[in-house]
């Protein structure tokens, strides 16, 4: 049993939420009756700006055409494949580095370079290399991911509280010990939350190859929109993107909240 | 009682880039059996540095470590340095799975050792709900548990408030002479210090030589809290306060 004041607490503390929603969803709304309003009084043009009723109308068309899933499941696919492998990769290889401090050391310069490099001037030679297909997606989402997610979660190997690690030295472990009782448990927090920034690194890996090879993805829609100059289309799929993109971040934060509270709760 | 440590003309010097300091030089003493030794000294001078070279995380520049053969040594740290996604029992027998002693008999010494010593509520609970003290009491068990007969302890009750400092002190007192070991501890704290243990060595200022050793003879010898109001406390406390090179 709680205090009369405590309810009122909980009472103000929900009221506080839903009226944040509101006017979220608010401005949502509002924003599209603005445009529609805007576009049937011919005040924008909509052959630049499109209106969310044409909008609308060009995802339904997707969808009659069977067009709408299939180029959503093909990004959604190249994503979770990149992602999975630069997640898997990086973590191995940020382990490798760990343990090996000389090779860390010696490809330091190398790893930064890669790292400010823009991946995209890589772009016309990813191209050349492997074709206009799925492998070079995979590979352009890898650049962007992949060094950054060695980066990171090496940075949480290296970050590990020092007394924890005189705590296990002074108990006589191995290095394997070291590595399997205290770092990688204790680095699962930040290889996680490098998960979160893999998972848009990847889809924006993925977006910039099907803008240079594809003809599938939500990436290639928004493309081959604007070559039609077709701007419903490109439009269409930047909402597309959103959607899914927020859906694949929840989803990790979700994965997140799970794994945390049963491994380090 | 037989020596079961002989520590003869220590000495250890760092590198580093720019220069090299001497930190211990010409540290001697016997250890025995069942012995409580306290080391003080000004603060930074190289007392944890010792205790890091008895237990190998740190290697000796020259000298004699001379143990006796059937010496196991345990070492606890400032920080309890509790893994926060392991529950206390498994804190617990960390020591033991890295030694690979991890059996039946083992776990059931150390959830005795924890019933024992007032934490039988909480085997299963995680760090984050356990007060300092608390926490304190677990480190040591986690030491007791690989069943070392000599205890390294370092600053062991630094990190906590004063109160739960005295009633920690008291506690792990009792635990290692209920369980017979022998200690050597490193504090800052004269009281602590004197309160505490049979034997306490000054160390001067960098580098660390041994300045005195005080055996502690006080009449009616009780646990450290009853020690202090000792008649003869002040009269030792004052004496190693002289001796500590103090500045501000």
């Amino acid at each position: 049993m709680y205090s009369k004041e405590h309810y009122i607490f909980l009472k103000k503390l929900k009221k506080e939420k839903i009226f944040i929603s509101i006017f979220q969803f608010s401005i949502f709304i509002i924003f599209l009756v603005l445009w529609q309003i805007l576009a049937n009084l011919n005040i924008i043009n909509t052959f630049i700006f499109s209106s969310p009723k044409k909008i609308f109308d060009t995802i339904i068309n997707l969808y009659n055409k069977k067009n709408l899933f299939n180029n959503i499941w093909v990004t959604t696919y190249e994503t979770i494949l990149s992602f999975t492998i630069a997640t898997v990769l990086g973590t191995f290889i940020a382990a490798i580095l760990w343990w090996f401090k000389r090779v860390q050391k010696i490809v330091e310069p190398y790893l930064t370079i890669l790292n400010s490099l823009p991946k995209v001037a890589l772009g016309p030679m990813i191209i050349i290399w492997f074709g206009a297909g799925i492998k070079s997606i995979i590979f352009m989402a890898l650049l962007i991911s992949l060094i950054i997610t060695i980066i990171s979660v090496y940075d949480g190997f290296n970050n590990v509280n020092k007394n924890k690690i005189k705590l296990m030295k002074s108990l006589g472990c191995t290095k394997w010990q070291l590595f399997a009782k205290l770092i990688f448990p204790s680095s699962l927090g930040n290889i996680i939350s490098a998960l979160k920034i893999n998972v848009s690194m990847s889809l924006i890996g993925v977006i910039m190859g099907e803008f240079l090879v594809s003809k599938k993805g939500i990436g290639y829609l928004i493309l081959y929109g604007s070559q039609v100059f077709n701007l419903s289309l490109v439009i269409s799929g930047i909402l597309i993107l959103c959607i899914v993109a927020s859906i694949m971040y929840y989803l990790v934060s979700f994965l997140e909240k799970k794994l945390i509270k049963k491994d380090i709760r | 009682m037989k020596n079961i440590l002989k520590i003869r003309n220590l000495k250890k010097i760092y590198h580093t880039k720019k220069t090299e300091t001497l930190a211990v030089d010409d540290f001697s003493v016997d250890v025995k059996e069942g012995e409580f030794i306290a080391i003080v000294g000004p603060s930074g001078c190289g007392k944890s540095t010792i205790l890091s070279i008895l237990c190998g995380l740190e290697n000796k520049s020259d000298g004699n470590i001379e143990l006796s053969n059937d010496t196991t040594i345990g070492y606890m740290l400032q920080q309890d340095s509790l893994f926060e996604w392991r529950n206390i029992l498994d804190n617990c027998l960390l020591g033991l799975e890295i030694n690979k002693k991890l059996n039946e008999d083992t776990k059931k010494h150390v959830i005795n050792l924890l019933k024992t010593y007032g934490l039988k509520d909480f085997i299963y609970s995680y760090p984050d709900n356990l007060s300092g003290g608390m926490r304190q009491r677990v480190a040591l068990i986690r030491t007791l548990a690989t069943n070392p007969n000599l205890l390294l302890l370092d600053e062991p009750f630094s990190a906590l408030d004063y109160q739960s400092r005295l009633a920690i002190s008291d506690d792990i007192y009792n635990i290692l002479r209920k369980e017979k070991k022998t200690m050597i501890m490193v504090t800052h704290d004269i009281a602590e210090a004197i309160s505490m243990c049979d034997k306490v060595i000054v160390l001067s200022d960098r580098p660390s030589v041994i300045k005195s050793i005080y055996n502690i003879e006080l009449e009616n010898k009780s646990t450290p809290i009853n020690n202090r109001k000792n008649k003869k406390f002040t009269y030792y406390y004052d004496a190693i306060w002289r001796d500590i090179d103090f500045h501000v």
